[in-house]
């Protein structure tokens, strides 16, 4: 069988003591740092840049880069924030990463703070996950009493420390400008840009923000050397990635691959959907990408492929649905999130996603019009491009993806005056009789 | 209930701990907030005005900090909080008959708690964990694949002070509400090596690879054995 996995930063997730110290340098862990404390801070950018590793955490921007924009030589303190805010609907794949193994995060810290001449970095983690919070604090701790965090690390005259930041439930902090605004204790709103956090971030200095897994990447790429990253994936999207699958699918969980792994590959290793029923829509990278069908199961799950077929690559994020699903109902639950998280910053994304649920409620229990499928349309397109940041843009994606693949079953509900499906059947157990 | 000065000088000796961490103080904000939350069960007029108070902020910057974030409850919760994942995919998943069965089962709606004081009830937003979908969380620890009834389970034991409730990923003792929000506040309990590395749905394409052959250490010629 062809290889279709690489567990790369998986790897030692079953060994039970690998989010301990000890656990992460008996697989070589550590070992990247001091590599990169032997070149030139500027060596180190090149090679995350000559990775071609792109941020993991959704919008796919090239690591190196964003760390090249940090100016050089200026005087104000620099930051690096982790963003560890996961909680886009679909996202599941930080949280087992810190779970399992976050001395690969803490490394790849201290790497990026010599590249970027950074004394601090902090590690926002959304606040509903204590376990994960538990276990930031413990190799963080760990991290410093062997020596890797704090003064003069591994005596090469580098001073870096951590702080591990709990947030307290908004997912719009997963916005790297909200989540800076937070960190300094305000309310999570995005900020206009530019400026761009790397010349004005966090208390207006230049900052890094990455995501998790682009930075438990850094010892990989330091350790085995960015061409070898860089020939796993495609021509422009290199590298591994956790694919995160949920739904209706026989072994959900966590797959790590070459990007550019198709959804068939995966499923297949997954034991396809669940028994008796077929693959009906899908989302390649989170609920803030547009909806995929069983059309797009040979689509490249790279950036660019994925982008071609009219979706995203996002967070690699694969919620799967069956056949027993209504489409409505799932882009209504996920418009109502929007509406729920939207900061209110911006009127586009506070009033559009409003009144697209109202719409979608009427739709969903067949009280709607046919006009009202327009009347989405055209909302979205309004919210779209004019909203402060990207989760306006978000609000369109369920929506306007459900409507293109699935109008007759909008009409359907119209016409029958009600959900034709029954939700009873898309549960993963078998309901009770009330 | 206004802070005792017993109360207050522990809670101000934590505060300034907390503050040190940052290179501006008003970064301590949001885990001020998990502390008096911690403290209180929930973050009160005078929680309010204490972390204004320590942080040089009025009230009003306070309380429109707090009001932004659903984690930081304005009135008393239950001493264990059960959030129950609506989002779309636990929604379909089961999640939404499990919040109706829960809500029908301890009689408590959305945001309320039982009359014992013991449970409240809260659906939420994504969880990230919905490769264990339908996900339940107990104090933000995770209780995963759950059912109606597995979920009804788990909120009796809780009320009756039962020890066999615990979550599917986290600490093998189901901690209380005010117990979490001490930990988000930057104290953690001794519990972090405690529960697995990861579920078994975090492990599922490992496993596969290691069936195949295809984990690092199989690899042959591969530049990262």
């Amino acid at each position: 069988m062809t290889q279709v996995l690489t567990p790369e930063l998986t790897a030692r997730w079953d060994e039970p003591d690998s989010f301990t110290l000890a656990g992460y340098q008996r697989s070589g862990g550590y070992e990247a740092l001091p590599r990169a404390l032997a070149m030139e801070p500027g060596k180190v950018i090149q090679t995350l840049k000559d990775s071609v590793l792109r941020g993991r955490g959704g919008a796919g921007f090239p690591t190196g880069l964003k760390w090249g924009f940090i100016p050089q030589g200026d005087s104000k303190p620099h930051y690096l924030v982790v963003n560890a805010d996961e909680s886009e609907p679909g996202a599941c794949k930080d949280i087992p990463s810190l779970l399992a193994n976050p001395h690969a995060l803490i490394e790849g810290i201290i790497i990026t703070c010599y590249a970027i001449r950074a004394q601090e970095a902090f590690i926002y983690v959304r606040g509903e996950v204590l376990h994960v919070i538990r276990r930031l604090h413990h190799a963080v701790r760990e991290a410093y009493e062997a020596g890797y965090l704090g003064e003069n690390i591994l005596g090469s005259g580098l001073n870096v420390s951590v702080v591990v930041h709990a947030g307290a439930g908004a997912y719009i902090c997963g916005e790297e400008t909200a989540l800076l605004d937070s960190l300094e204790g305000f309310r999570g709103q995005p900020r206009l840009k530019p400026p761009f956090p790397a010349v004005a971030g966090l208390y207006a200095c230049p900052t890094v923000v990455n995501n998790v897994e682009s930075i438990s990447s850094v010892p990989w790429i330091l350790k085995y050397g960015a061409a070898d990253f860089a020939q796993i994936g495609t021509e422009r999207s290199k590298g591994f990635g956790i694919f995160s699958l949920s739904g209706h699918v026989t072994v959900p969980g966590q797959y790590e691959a070459p990007l550019g792994t198709t959804l068939r590959e995966l499923l297949d290793l997954a034991g396809g959907m669940r028994a008796g029923h077929r693959l009906k829509f899908w989302t390649p990278g989170g609920s803030s990408t547009p909806l995929f069908t069983d059309e797009h199961l040979d689509v490249p799950l790279d950036y660019e492929s994925v982008a071609k077929a009219g979706s995203m690559l996002g967070t690699r994020s694969i919620q799967l649905f069956d056949d027993t699903t209504c489409v409505i109902r799932v882009a209504l639950r996920w418009s109502q999130f929007y509406e729920h998280e939207s900061c209110g910053k911006c009127t586009p994304c506070r009033e559009g996603s409003y009144w697209v649920v109202q719409i979608l409620e009427q739709l969903e229990d067949g009280t709607g019009s046919e006009s009202d499928l327009a009347k989405l349309i055209d909302i979205c397109d309004n919210i779209t491009g004019r909203a402060f940041c990207a989760l306006g843009d978000s609000i369109q994606a369920p929506i306007v993806s459900s409507i293109r693949f699935f109008r007759d079953e909008y009409l359907e509900h119209l016409r029958i005056g009600g959900c034709p499906f029954d939700p009873a059947r898309s549960a993963l157990f078998t309901m009770e009789p009330a | 209930m206004p802070l005792s000065d017993d109360v207050r000088a522990r809670l101000e000796a934590d505060a300034a701990q907390i503050i040190g961490r940052y290179p501006r103080s008003r970064s301590a904000l949001l885990p001020l907030l998990h502390l008096v939350q911690a403290e209180e069960g929930f973050v009160s007029e005078d929680g309010l005005a204490f972390c204004a108070e320590q942080l040089g902020l009025t009230e009003a910057d306070v309380t429109a900090v707090a009001s932004f974030y659903t984690m930081y409850k304005r009135q008393p919760v239950g001493e264990y909080h059960v959030g129950v994942c609506t989002n779309a995919l636990c929604a379909v998943m089961g999640g939404d008959a499990i919040f109706a069965d829960l809500q029908k089962h301890l009689g408590i709606g959305n945001n309320e708690t039982t009359p014992d004081g013991k449970v409240s009830l809260e659906h939420l937003e994504c969880n990230a964990a919905c490769d264990y979908a339908p996900v339940v969380m107990v104090n933000w620890e995770f209780y995963d694949n759950m059912t109606p009834q597995k979920a009804r389970e788990a909120v009796d034991g809780l009320r009756a002070g039962s020890d066999d409730v615990r979550p599917s990923r986290g600490a093998p003792r189901q901690c209380t509400w005010k117990q979490a929000a001490r930990i988000l506040a930057g104290f953690p309990d001794d519990q972090a090596a405690e529960g697995n590395t990861a579920g078994d749905a975090s492990l599922a394409g490992l496993r596969m690879a290691r069936e195949q052959g295809w984990t690092p250490d199989d690899r042959n010629g591969g530049s990262t054995t």
